[in-house]
């Protein structure tokens, strides 16, 4: 049985609002947590997607985050540590036709998921993978996570972390993640409009984003939102324009392939760099600003859609391998025989 | 002055031949021919083959040797034999390995090009010292042929070169052991001819390689004796040759097709469960989908996704790939979603023998997940068992809304015999928990999907269905809405609901019956998955000579049969032999507190006839 796929219908036609998607279950994260934000406006984006609310479902794995599911009123499951990407690929391979979210955290996609983040990006899902990244084990009370600095004090490295931290985005682009983007909890309207294009990009889509543990790692995220630091710490991706931050004031500019912070009043925005998401080069080097001491300059971060580029998805080739045989003869009673039966009387 | 020499004709009920040689001698296909030829000619048959361990062990050495086992006979046949009564080898390795399995007096068919020099190095004869000549053979029967220049002489008008010819010695050695055994080659004619429609000069070749073979026995003087085996009684039906995981593959395309379910098989590959991975992926034209996933973990969790949305899941592994899978099938049984595991066993731990036989994992199967996670256990007994065991599994899995773990092991995933194949329209209909209609599901609107039925079951209700818009998940769950409960009375409530639901199959399944002997003899052997055949074959023999014993086999474990324990209770003994330290022991005993013996065997081996008969006689007075 094969699903047609589902057209996907203006807001006004299912007549669902924000509220319609929120479960009767009290919620039950600290308050305060960046993840109120990021449920909010998943859950204001999704009447606009104007698909009956039966057709969508929330998986995901263990973590704070993890407790998603059950805020949503639609279909969804709240499965193991690490593993809701695993579970996400087998619901969409049965039913394509579903609009499947994933819901996980920096521990349970980069640590004990890892291996499923990978190849789940690799095989290219249609699934929307929200990756909230808090750069602590919040759940289990405060341990570092895959993602936390190096030199990170918390309960289990009361000395500091030894470990290196995972940069995601470029975890994502060496996955070959055909749609890679970072948001963060404290600017909803850029989360809605990721929020928007990753349900409209064909294919598994990666979006981290920064949230905030105000429990246990509070302020982790506080350059790229504090009103002091912000406008020179973050730069906002736009498609076709060019890369400016600082309110306008400093630009990137590509010295060759390394990236340059320059001043907008000696240096024209015209010769700054063009964000071009197709252009999986350009978001590798996009993705390296993020470890400040291997470039030159103070590079901001960035926000928005790094990376996103087409390509078939696995459901797709896996239901066009069943249509391309489809006219071969399916009976049951000759495939029980097989080609050398015989008889005894 | 021509010598006139009578050819006898032996009469056996059954005989076991063994085809060895290094793997680029064609063997298996030797032996799928000989296999085809008795199937038509109406003989039960069970063969079993063996690959060498290594991939590509060099040519003529003792790790290179493939041999091809088969038992064919005018009786019912439960194994692929234990010892040989003809040992059929190309070269000097492939005795070597073999021999001390041949029964004493038993004929040994050699390749003598096969014995030179070179080769008795390569398979560490001392001193080039060669077992045909040395008078080391005595106690067989020895013929020793050769084949290479037979072959070649026969074909020197063929326009083959000179390795195509030598290719076609198995064809010769085939042809002869038709002979020997009283069968004609037609049916090998007509497979070369369609194997090779394209290469007609191949197709010639190997004909008459065959058919000189035959000859060869009939003309050549050293024969004095044919074997004959006549056709056995098999109930009359439709036949095909199936092995145990083509069984477990069909069985689960049968099980969707015939129940309007799309299949989802996702599987890690691993010895000796792969080949079920790869049946599945040819049958496109089904609708079946196929996921190699990335680990044994992701395998198991998208069967889950799959299941969630309404898909028949399966996923299958062997040990190692079971335990990984552990933690996720803890998770279908707390979310009571139907799918069916299987377990190909082999030898372990860690990954242990992983080309052998074991059954070892039933402690695994029943108690191998955290917390109480209760699931129904299944195992086979026989390659055609797997069909409808695997069936079996899905139609509870699903009129059960639970995993189903089936054990097989690779024994029976790789050994063949003939099968009565089923027509579809009289396979057993799987009855889907109905979407419920009423008032009782709904809460304010909300779907409850935890209501149940007098068997604890749940409806089924796929991702995707209107209205019914549900949270699922792993953490313990409030009796009706599934929504996270932590109250200590829901948990215990839940742990026994969960327990009484894989009680309650009990009643859905087939009481428990002897397979051979009667009630309340003397001793009863128990058993379980591949023992069957070697157990089922020693208990027939000793049956028909009058020893009190009985057989009685498990296909359920979990739950047993509601009328296991009175059953037992009606023999004087009960001994288990099993492939394992006594793991269906523990469970007897616990259960019954039955006092059951156990008959180990732990050689990465199955048990022969004789090693059960002499369990079975020690247990006697
Ligand atoms: S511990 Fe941190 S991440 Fe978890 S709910 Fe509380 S604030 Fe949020």
């Amino acid at each position: 049985m094969i699903a047609p796929k589902i057209k996907k219908k203006t807001a006004d036609v299912n007549g669902l609002t924000p509220k319609d998607y929120a479960s009767d279950q009290d919620i039950r994260w600290c308050p305060g947590c960046g993840d109120y934000s990021i449920l909010k406006q998943v859950q204001s984006v999704l009447p606009e997607f104007g698909l009956p609310r039966e057709k969508t479902v929330f998986i995901s794995g263990i973590g704070c985050s993890s407790r998603y599911p059950y805020y949503m009123n639609t279909y969804g499951m709240h499965g193991i540590h690490g593993r809701a990407i695993a579970i996400a690929s087998g619901v969409k391979a049965t039913n394509p036709e579903l609009d499947v979210w994933v819901i996980t955290g920096d521990g349970d996609s980069l640590s004990i998921g890892g291996n499923h983040l990978i190849h789940g990006l690799r095989k290219n899902f249609d699934l929307n993978i929200l990756l909230f990244n808090n750069e602590i084990y919040g759940l289990t009370k405060g341990q570092y996570s895959p993602t936390s600095p190096t030199g990170k004090v918390t309960k289990s490295t009361p000395f500091g972390s030894v470990d290196t931290p995972f940069n995601p985005v470029a975890l994502a682009l060496g996955a070959e993640g055909s749609f890679v983007a970072r948001g963060i909890d404290r600017n909803p309207v850029q989360l809605r409009d990721i929020l928007k294009a990753a349900h409209a990009h064909k294919g598994a889509s990666l979006v981290e984003v920064y949230q905030n543990c105000n429990v246990f790692n509070d302020k982790a995220f506080d350059l790229f939102t504090n009103k002091e630091t912000k406008d020179d710490h973050v730069i906002n991706l736009e498609t076709g324009k060019p890369l400016t931050f600082g309110g306008g004031t400093r630009g990137i500019i590509l010295d060759g392939f390394t990236p340059q912070a320059v001043d907008l009043e000696k240096v024209s925005e015209n010769d700054c760099w063009i964000h071009d998401p197709s252009d999986k080069i350009k978001a590798s080097i996009l993705a390296r600003f993020f470890d400040y001491t291997v470039v030159r300059g103070d590079l901001p971060r960035p926000f928005g859609i790094f990376y996103q580029h087409e390509r078939p998805t696995y459901e797709e080739v896996l239901v066009q391998q069943i249509k391309d045989h489809s006219h071969e003869k399916a009976d049951l009673d000759t495939l029980l025989s097989g080609a050398n039966p015989w008889e005894i009387k | 002055m021509q010598k006139i020499v009578e050819k006898t004709l032996t009469k056996s009920d059954e005989v076991v031949i063994l085809f060895a040689g290094d793997s680029g001698d064609g063997i298996q296909l030797t032996g799928g021919q000989f296999t085809e030829t008795v199937e038509l000619f109406g003989n039960d048959i069970s063969t079993f083959p063996n690959y060498p361990a290594d991939i590509r062990a060099p040519i003529g050495t003792l790790s290179g040797v493939s041999g091809f086992q088969l038992k064919f006979g005018c009786v019912e046949v439960f194994t692929p034999g234990d010892k040989y009564d003809v040992l059929v080898v190309m070269n000097a390795a492939a005795l070597k390995v073999n021999l001390a399995n041949l029964k004493t007096g038993g004929v040994i068919i050699a390749n003598l090009s096969g014995f030179d020099a070179k080769n008795l190095k390569l398979a560490k004869y001392i001193d080039n010292e060669n077992p045909l000549t040395d008078h080391s053979l005595d106690g067989y029967k020895v013929h020793a042929i050769d084949i290479t220049k037979m072959t070649r002489e026969a074909l020197k008008e063929s326009s083959l070169g000179m390795k195509e010819i030598d290719r076609c010695k198995n064809m010769f050695v085939l042809g002869f052991v038709y002979w020997m055994f009283s069968q004609k080659p037609d049916n090998t004619i007509r497979f070369i001819r369609d194997k090779f429609k394209k290469k007609p000069e191949v197709a010639e070749a190997n004909i008459t390689a065959l058919k000189t073979g035959y000859h060869f026995g009939d003309t050549s003087e050293t024969f004095t004796s044919r074997f004959q085996v006549k056709a056995a009684k098999l109930p009359p039906g439709r036949y095909r040759n199936i092995n145990g995981n083509q069984a477990v593959a069909l069985a689960l395309v049968a099980a969707a097709r015939r129940n309007d379910l799309d299949l989802f098989y996702a599987s890690y590959p691993i010895t000796p469960a792969s080949d079920i991975l790869h049946e599945l992926s040819k049958h496109k034209n089904f609708g079946v989908k196929t996921f190699q996933a990335e680990d044994e973990i992701a395998a198991a969790c998208a069967a889950i996704g799959s299941s969630f949305a309404g898909g028949l899941a399966a996923t299958g592994s062997s040990g190692p790939g079971i335990a990984l899978k552990g933690e996720a099938l803890g998770l279908a049984v707390i979310l009571e979603l139907p799918m069916v595991i299987v377990n190909v066993q082999r030898g372990g731990p860690s990954t242990g023998l992983p080309t052998k036989t074991e059954q070892a994992d039933l402690m695994q199967a029943m108690f191998g997940r955290h917390g109480e996670a209760p699931m129904p256990v299944l195992a086979v007994a026989s390659p055609k068992d797997c069909f409808d065991t695997v069936y079996e599994a899905s139609r509870i899995a699903v009129e059960h809304m639970t995993p189903v773990l089936v054990l097989s092991d690779g024994y029976i995933a790789n050994g063949a015999e003939p099968w009565r194949f089923p027509a579809s329209e009289d396979l057993p209909e799987i009855k889907k928990p109905p979407l419920p209609d009423n008032g009782k599901a709904f809460r304010e609107d909300a779907y409850l999907p935890y209501i149940r039925d007098e068997n604890e079951v749940r409806p089924w209700v796929p991702v995707g269905t209107e209205k019914y818009e549900h949270r699922i998940g792993g953490l313990e769950k409030e009796l009706l809405t599934g929504n996270v409960s932590y109250d200590p009375e829901n948990h215990e409530r839940m742990v026994a609901i969960r327990a009484r639901k894989t009680e309650q199959i009990a009643g859905d399944i087939p009481q428990q019956t002897i397979n051979r002997g009667t009630e309340g003899a003397d001793l009863c052997v128990l058993s379980w998955g591949s023992t069957y055949g070697a157990i089922e074959t020693a208990v027939r023999d000793l049956v028909d000579e009058g020893v009190p014993v009985a057989h009685v086999h498990l296909r359920y474990i979990n739950p047993f049969p509601s009328n296991l324990e009175k059953l037992l209770r009606t023999f004087r003994k009960v001994i288990i032999p099993e492939m394992n330290r006594g793991q269906l022991s523990v469970m007897i005993r616990d259960r019954f507190l039955i006092d059951a013996r156990t008959v180990s065997k732990m050689k990465g081996l199955p048990f022969t006839v004789d090693e059960i008969k002499e369990a079975i006689q020690n247990e006697l007075p």
